[in-house]
């Protein structure tokens, strides 16, 4: 087992950067740092790991994420991640092609797959416009879903993206976008969540759900 | 509204602090640097989840520490509530009403309301319109809670329609469908906040006159009003926003909208800005705020905490000594005030039979000097 030394502390790094034994250790911090969400003394932190791990072990994780990488695009219909041109959910004849929910992730397309309900077909728009984070339409997959709108045979386009300004602003730029589709255009609703109590959810989400109360079913 | 106890953890000077509190005058004596405006600020967190001072949460920790604890129990409409912030060094601050943190700081403003006078204030005269305009935003979002999420919705979505702007200009393009999601999203919520501001400034004006000249003896005439560009009508707002849409992308930023309001403070028929001698300004100010927790108690119905730093530093003795009259005449709530000169404000109240409380600041130590009635 490789022992952290002493200088590594990640309160010493913390306190001031501090030169790393190995320029190979270096490189590899860096590149673990570029990911999101990772500091350099968790960089530091998971780099030690693999250096304490089998040579195979790593070769694995490493050769995994190539292989990842280079095997896997965007679907050719809802830029959905796969392994061929079209991925298994389009390819599925016995899903429902009229209707086409957008969502900005592959993560949202698979929060609502894990509710196994959904039969219609879906359109990964890759994230929501914000100008300050530089992203505008033509950094996401909008232009494919005006197209594949205007190609006929959509019924209806479910925008369920983020209850989020840059979310509210995306569906709004579609709405425009998608006019002369002719599809209908819904949204998710919003309200209180199940098994929420009233007291306790806040005041938008409260004035969204009396705003938009639905009939008694019972 | 009471404070009734407050504890203090690595808070700016004090390391450790716990002060049980009187329900009228609250009085923290000591040099300056001692501690006794942090017992403020402190108070100041619990109302505003931030320093009045310092908005940098982390600063607000004592020099070595690694976090700071600021605890208060208050007492709002008979019930017993616990208010808390903790921050930690690099971490994002923790603010929990009666143990339960909050997701969004705004559903905290204006439960516990309260004013602050500080020596810094004449800078509400003295700088641009946008002191004036947050003034004024935070008087509303006491009270109204509609106002403050139109107001954060707003800002954040003329960073982004300004942020498009500058891309447009950097990359010699534009795109007028671009701008239209964020000018559909602003316009109804500025009509709300123009809205909001006009009522405002028509039903404050009367209180803040007549305080003004019970501060000042009345001898000349003051006035408030507010400047802007547009109305409460949504269309109309986003009419003017998009005609304005070529000086937009001349400036690479919106020129039209809410952001724009100043409030004009005037003297006669000047600018109090530069007509008001020092000592006009000062009441001004005064007057303001003392107009502005009459003004919050009569819209929520909760008498705000008063705080006052360093108030002889604004108006003199015999003025602060009337307007101290106040607390026995159940104007005033709960005050917390500060003084260098020990005994001032308890001689002042000594005949009174107001409860005053005085606390000895040294060194971020606060001790109990007369814990009964005065
Ligand atoms: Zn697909």
């Amino acid at each position: 087992m490789y022992v952290l030394p002493r200088w590594s502390h990640p309160a010493i790094l913390y306190l001031r950067p501090v030169q790393l034994p190995s320029r190979l250790i270096e490189a590899a911090v860096d590149q673990m740092a570029t990911l999101p969400g990772i500091g350099r003394r968790t960089a530091l932190r998971l780099v030690l790991h693999m250096l304490a791990r089998d040579e195979d072990r790593v070769r694995d994780f490493a050769e995994a994420m190539v292989a990842m990488r280079s095997g896997v695009k965007p679907c050719g219909t809802c830029h959905n991640p796969t392994e061929e041109e079209t991925c298994n959910l389009c390819a599925n004849p016995h899903r429902d092609d009229a209707t086409v929910c957008v969502v900005e992730d592959v993560r949202d397309l698979l929060a609502l797959e894990s509710i196994g309900e959904y039969r219609g077909l879906y359109h990964v728009l890759g994230g929501v416009i914000s100008p300050m984070d530089g992203v505008g339409p033509a950094d996401l997959t909008v232009d494919a879903l005006v197209s594949r709108a205007a190609e006929g045979g959509i019924k209806e386009i479910i925008l369920a993206l983020p209850a989020s300004m840059e979310g509210d602003t995306t569906a709004f730029y579609l709405a425009k976008r998608l006019v002369e589709s002719e599809c209908m255009l819904t949204t998710l609703a919003r309200g209180v969540s199940v098994g929420e109590a009233l007291q306790y959810a806040d005041e938008a989400t409260l004035s969204s759900s009396l705003l938009n109360r639905l009939p008694y079913k019972g | 509204m009471l404070l009734k106890h407050l504890h203090l953890v690595h808070f700016k000077n004090h390391s450790g602090a716990d002060v049980s509190l009187g329900p009228q005058v609250n009085c923290f004596l000591g040099d300056n640097g001692s501690g006794k405006t942090n017992v403020l600020d402190a108070v100041h967190y619990l109302c505003f989840c931030k320093s009045y001072f310092n908005p940098i949460d982390g600063q607000n920790i004592a020099h070595g520490e690694p976090f700071m604890l600021v605890q208060g129990d208050f007492e709002r409409l008979e019930v017993e509530e616990r208010v808390s912030c903790g921050v930690k060094r690099g971490a994002k601050k923790q603010f929990k009403r009666n143990d339960k943190p909050y997701t969004r700081l705004a559903d905290h403003i204006g439960r516990f309301p309260a004013v602050m006078i500080a020596p810094d204030d004449a800078a509400l005269i003295q700088e641009g319109s946008e002191m004036r305009r947050k003034w004024m935003d935070a008087v509303i979002s006491q009270y109204d809670r509609a106002y403050l999420d139109a107001l954060i919705d707003v800002n954040k979505s003329l960073v982004q329609r300004n942020a498009l702007l500058r891309y447009f200009a950097e990359n010699r393009t534009f795109d007028a469908s671009l701008l239209a999601p964020w000018d559909a999203r602003i316009a109804p919520k500025a009509a709300v906040i123009a809205k909001a501001r006009k009522a405002f400034v028509d039903d404050f004006l009367p209180g803040f006159l007549s305080t003004y000249a019970e501060i000042s003896g009345g001898a000349e005439e003051v006035g408030l009003s507010l400047t802007t560009h547009v109305n409460d009508d949504p269309e109309a707002i986003a009419a003017k926003m998009h005609q304005a849409q070529d000086e937009d992308r001349r400036l690479r930023r919106t020129t039209v909208g809410i952001h724009k309001d100043d409030v004009v403070f005037t003297l006669g028929t000047h600018a109090l800005k530069r007509f008001g001698s020092q000592g006009q300004q000062k009441s001004f100010v005064v007057a303001l705020r003392l107009a502005q927790l009459a003004f919050i108690e009569q819209a929520t119905g909760v008498k705000p905490i008063l705080l006052l730093d360093d108030i002889f530093d604004k108006i003199d003795e015999k003025r602060v000594e009337a307007l101290m009259k106040r607390v026995t005449n159940g104007t005033f709530g709960q005050v917390f005030i500060t003084d260098t000169h020990l005994g001032r404000i308890p001689d002042m109240f000594a005949s009174t039979g107001a409860d005053v409380r005085v606390f000895e600041v040294h060194q971020g130590e606060v001790k109990v000097q007369t814990p009964s009635k005065a």
